[in-house]
């Protein structure tokens, strides 16, 4: 399968709905979607990972890079995800303290730091 | 010998076939369903490290993967033949800090490794490295009962 990407501008923020199997193949493609928001001027991203079946090493790194990204226009970058299998690679890599991780996109586009 | 020998390309595109295969072959030889999605993601990360060792190294051999269905045990092996000085696997649930988090992705998928598969050996030499990890099976029989 492969990655699915579409995005929806809601106020301030931009959602990322993610779908498919993010891995050194596709990872590329999700990272340039990313580059592309913020160089578009889109700084704060939720990433809804709902429809993500598989996530690796590699798919984790896009993500913080797309965190350090938004970072420096002080921007933020939160994940919608509910899914355990997907939740433990965050917290096995202690990656859970470094994303704030919603339930929903509405909860997600609610927060503010 | 290996139950299935698997040798790919070292390109991007093939590791999701690796994944696959491994996970096919795990679950006939008896690793719980539950561990499977661990079994699944533990071989990509391999297989992913490997194949970045080879295309950052220009090496043109595949990488090789051994899955190796045992008496109550099923072993993945996957190999590599960059050079490399030992590595150290980071332990579970250290965090990962935004510093040139990009560059930290081989390191990321050790983490992902070692938090995964409590069975698991790295090692590396100058003629390549390999990742070892294992799980306990089911026996066949116990199956039907």
């Amino acid at each position: 399968m492969d990655l699915s990407l579409s995005t929806e501008t809601v106020g301030d923020r931009t959602i990322v709905r993610v779908g498919g199997e993010i891995d050194v193949y596709t990872a590329p493609k999700l990272r340039e979607q990313l580059v592309e928001l913020v160089n578009d001027g889109s700084f704060h991203l939720v990433v809804d990972m709902e429809g993500v079946d598989f996530l690796d090493s590699t798919g984790l790194g896009v993500l913080v890079g797309g965190l350090k990204r938004v970072r420096a226009h002080e921007g933020s970058l939160r994940l919608v995800c509910n899914q355990e299998r997907i939740l433990k690679i965050f917290r096995i890599t202690g990656l859970t303290k470094v994303f704030p991780i919603h339930t929903s996109v509405e909860e997600a586009v609610a927060a503010t730091d | 010998m290996a139950t299935v020998e698997l040798r790919f390309s070292a390109l991007p595109e093939h590791v999701r076939t690796a994944r696959l295969v491994a996970a096919a072959v795990a679950r006939r030889a008896g690793v719980d369903e539950a561990v499977l999605d661990e079994v699944r993601l533990a071989v990509g990360e391999a297989c992913t490290r490997a194949v970045g060792l080879h295309q950052h190294g220009g090496i043109s051999a595949p990488v090789r993967v051994l899955l190796i269905e045992e008496e109550k045990q099923f072993s993945i092996e996957v190999g590599d033949e960059a050079p490399h000085a030992p590595v150290r696997a980071r332990p579970a649930g250290e965090v990962l800090g935004d510093a040139d988090a990009e560059s930290e992705e081989d390191e990321m998928g050790l983490a992902v490794i070692s938090g995964l598969v409590d069975d698991v050996e790295v090692s590396a030499g100058e003629s390549g490295g390999s990742i070892r990890m294992r799980w306990p099976t089911t026996p066949p029989a116990a199956l039907f009962t």
